[in-house]
């Protein structure tokens, strides 16, 4: 490809980041057709708008997404990507692949798109970027045939996804990744088939470092925990401390509830648990020596979402502690109860969130059968606006009664 | 033709089973993880309980790759890790080996083909390096940007490169792009995030309205209640001042998209964080609320981030994320030291601003 052409675009191809622009001309000298991808997006950089057109429902058969169907603007000038529709593949969980594995995605998508991928796209999946309508159900076809299903889009359950988790990481405290297997193979028909009010997210951190975002972009997030004392290998400790690292300043100084000491002389840590917060810095800075106790389960927090159309929300706590164990019952009935609730109230294009909000948190933890607990709140309310029911009431008596019956005495 | 057979039709198969891409010294230590050292700049080492050992080569993508590209990651991997990798929640790729031996090799070889090796920290050592930046579609696929992400995204790694390379970090810092506010992958909660935004209100064409429409959800879907239908000639007018180009009627219905070359462009927002280490998660704050979209290579969004990012890389203390280090010394001492301008719209006028009003005589100067 000669830079003359695209002037603009091979600016993006000087630097040592890998360049987006290298790929798709990589793509483009095995597939001419994609050297009209770099005319539109070269139009696209001299106009500074997109050049994609909006919508268009496509799919493949039995599926009511999975597929982002895409038209272009410029189709007479770059007719090679006049349509230009995305597959999101279901990603296995913890993203580990074989090389054999990738390969047959590769080839399957070699013969029946443009070569382009994202590994991955922002919910999890494999993005497949770039085909036509035509090719859609043999491509799909052939992926399943080889194991492959596709991803969540629409109103519906998205492709849930999580932390390496038990995999590769000693901090994990459930079980991430057969979690979100678990949800993503139970809940098919609602990944496959729009049937809600709006989108809806399971994102599963195996701790409190959240290290996939679920707190802030699912409205059902995972989030792993412990419950009882943080278990501390005193030699371990010496040896950090041995080896230079500021115990005092590094880890006693950041813990955000000062529940954790250390005395310098004999070079030991002691924890108040009581007081402990359970944030993770302190098995964070010294992993040998620190580690979560046994009594583990999850946290779930709900409504996490994008600022459209209220505003951003960083998921809110509702169950502070649920067990999180093959087969995942608990999980399995609180998210039912929650689209119970959901598809009774909910409104067309209405998050969770913004349903919480609109009837009330109150009555919300009342549906899906949740007691109150301090750890749902920073603090509590301001004001005493809240909404009695009858039950909580003893039976009325009339002011105006009583004020007539003293008159007329 | 007749007499073919019907293949069965294969569908709700959910994904593969994640074990059949785990390496043997995965599968045997699955959950039983004792620690991990960061042995140099992009490169891991996870011990188990039984001794067993994991090295993980960490490495920058750009997220959009060739399938050229990745049989030639895969040979690498066939290579090197008996045929595993992985990719992580940043976009990174990661390559899992046992032999040790064989890890200067594959950086060599890995490096060759372009991609580096880092994105990394030490926790125990406080030292840390910035990894991938999270982003969206952009130009390249979605019908509702307001910039592009990948270009945007490439300006801004090789800016911050020896951040991705080296751990000269104190903390850790997330950075994320969306192409608009719909915000696919959520950056609104990023030490750094960059949102592609509007600043005029939709343009309605009757004709496409009247076509491709419907009107009462398009006009129940403004937030703002600017939108008004028009009954008469089936149409949908907008009331420009109550509207806050957030583009969700343009989402709802194509007759009336946003887009306005000169006029979009990028808010930048600061102090988010996830984990909740130490402090608790949040959300980002805006700083700035406006820079030109000016590709290719943005160097005004390059020159803001990168301000952001050095003002606090030279005064945290170790672990301390940027939301910590505003905590710690004060808004106005964020905007005094990082060079941005303090703009009134900064000042919360949408719907709940009361939260964000100062109520206290506490200040700093
Ligand atoms: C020290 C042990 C930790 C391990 C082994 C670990 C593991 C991981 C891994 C494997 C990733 C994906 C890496 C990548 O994409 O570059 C990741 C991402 C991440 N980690 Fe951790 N993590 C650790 C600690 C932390 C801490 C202490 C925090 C926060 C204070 C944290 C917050 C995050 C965040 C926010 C992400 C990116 C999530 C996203 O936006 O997609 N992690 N972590
Ligand atoms: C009202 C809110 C949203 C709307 C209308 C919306 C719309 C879209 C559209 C039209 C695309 C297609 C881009 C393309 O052509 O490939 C897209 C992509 C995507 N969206 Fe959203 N989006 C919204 C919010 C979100 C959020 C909050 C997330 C994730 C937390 C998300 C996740 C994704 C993902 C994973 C993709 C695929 C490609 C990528 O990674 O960029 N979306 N979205
Ligand atoms: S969220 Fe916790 S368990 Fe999961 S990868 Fe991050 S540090 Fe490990
Ligand atoms: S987990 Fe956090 S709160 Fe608990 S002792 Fe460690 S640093 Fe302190
Ligand atoms: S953030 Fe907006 S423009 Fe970007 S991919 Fe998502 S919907 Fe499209
Ligand atoms: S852009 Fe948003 S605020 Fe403006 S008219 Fe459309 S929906 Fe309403």
């Amino acid at each position: 490809m000669s830079d003359e052409e695209f002037p603009l675009l091979s600016e993006l191809k000087k630097g040592p980041w890998p360049s987006f622009v290298k790929e798709i001309e990589k793509t483009a000298e095995k597939k001419p057709e994609m050297k009209d991808l770099l005319k539109q997006l070269e139009r696209s950089y001299e106009d500074k708008i997109t050049y994609w057109k909006h919508g268009g429902i496509v799919s493949v058969k039995g599926y009511g997404g999975g597929v982002i169907g895409r038209y272009s603007f410029l189709a007479k000038e770059c007719p090679g990507v006049a349509e230009f529709h995305t597959m999101r593949v279901n990603q296995p969980a913890g993203w580990f692949y074989t090389s054999d594995a990738l390969r047959t995605i590769c080839d399957i998508w070699e013969k029946y798109g443009s070569g382009l991928t994202n590994m991955h796209g922002s919910t999890g999946d494999i993005i497949l970027l770039g085909t036509t309508t035509q090719n859609l159900q043999p491509c799909f076809n052939e992926l399943a045939k080889n194991g492959w299903d596709l991803g969540g889009s629409g109103s519906a359950l998205r492709t849930p996804s999580a932390c390496v988790g038990p995999a590769r990481c000693e901090f994990a405290l459930i079980d991430t990744l057969e979690l979100c297997y678990d949800l993503t193979i139970t809940y098919q028909d609602e990944l496959h088939r729009p049937m809600w009010p709006y989108k809806f997210k399971f994102k599963i951190a195996g701790c409190p470092n959240d290290c996939v975002a679920a707190k802030a972009r699912s409205d059902f997030a995972i989030v792993g925990t412990w419950k009882d004392e943080i278990k501390i290998n005193q030699e371990e400790v010496k040896k950090y401390a041995e080896a230079g690292v500021d115990i005092k300043t590094q880890v006693v100084d950041n813990c955000p509830t000062k529940c954790i000491e250390y005395d310098e002389e004999k070079k030991e840590l002691k924890i108040d648990n009581s007081n402990c917060v359970r944030c993770m810095h302190c098995i964070n800075v010294l992993p040998k020596a620190l580690k979560p106790g046994d009594e583990r389960g999850a946290v779930i927090l709900m409504g996490g979402k994008a600022p459209i159309l209220e505003g951003p929300v960083m998921g809110w706590v509702v169950v502070p502690f649920i067990k999180a164990e093959k087969p995942f019952d608990e999980i399995k009935e609180l998210a039912e109860a929650v689209w119970d609730f959901w598809d009774e109230n909910g409104k067309f294009r209405e998050r969770l969130a913004e349903l919480i909000e609109r009837v009330g948190m109150m009555r919300f933890l009342e549906a899906i059968g949740v007691e109150p607990d301090p750890r749902m709140i920073k603090e509590p309310r301001a004001n005493p606006f809240y909404f009695w029911r009858e039950e909580d009431l003893k039976e009325r008596t009339n002011p105006w009664e009583i004020w007539r019956r003293a008159e007329s005495e | 033709m007749a007499s073919e057979p019907v293949e069965e039709y294969i569908s709700d198969i959910g994904p593969p089973h994640y074990e059949k891409f785990l390496p043997p010294v995965i599968k045997n230590n699955y959950g039983k993880w004792a620690y991990h050292e960061v042995l140099k700049p992009g490169v891991l080492v996870h011990v188990a309980e039984s001794g067993d050992k994991i090295y993980t080569v960490r490495v920058g993508s750009p997220r959009l790759l060739s399938i050229y590209t990745i049989r030639e990651l895969c040979d690498i991997a066939d290579k090197y890790c008996d045929g595993y990798l992985r990719f992580t929640s940043r976009n990174n790729i990661e390559f899992l080996l046992t032999d040790e031996s064989k890890i200067d090799p594959l950086i060599e070889e890995v490096e060759k083909l372009g991609f580096p090796v880092g994105g990394t920290w030490d926790a125990t050592k406080a030292k840390y390096a910035l990894s991938n930046i999270v982003h969206t579609q952009g130009w390249i696929h979605c019908h509702t940007p307001a910039i592009d992400a990948s270009g945007p995204v490439k300006a801004l790694m090789d800016a911050l490169f020896d951040h991705f390379k080296n751990m000269d970090l104190p903390g850790l810092c997330r950075i994320s792009l969306a192409c608009c506010l719909n915000m696919c992958g959520a950056v609104h909660a990023s030490d750094i995030s960059l949102v592609g935004i509007h600043r005029t209100p939709p343009m309605v064409d009757d004709d496409v309205v009247r076509r491709t429409c419907e009107l009462p959800s398009t006009v129940a879907g403004c937030p703002t209640g600017a939108l008004r239908p028009d009954m008469k000639n089936k149409t949908i007018k907008v009331d420009k001042e109550k509207c806050m180009y957030c583009g969700n009627c343009y989402t709802m219905c194509p007759g009336m998209p946003l887009f306005d070359p000169e006029n979009g462009g990028v808010a930048i927002l600061a102090g988010g964080k996830l984990s909740d280490a130490r402090s608790p998660a949040r959300l980002s704050k805006v700083v700035v609320p406006y820079l030109p979209n000016n590709p290719p290579r943005w160097p005004e969004v390059v020159d803001t981030v990168k301000a952001i990012l050095e003002a606090w890389a030279a005064e945290a203390k170790p672990h301390e994320r940027i939301a910590e280090w505003i905590d710690r010394i004060g808004w106005e001492k964020f905007f005094e030291k990082t060079g941005i301008e303090f703009k009134v719209q900064l000042i919360d006028d949408f719907r709940q601003p009361r939260h964000t009003f100062r109520t206290t005589t506490q200040f700093r100067w």
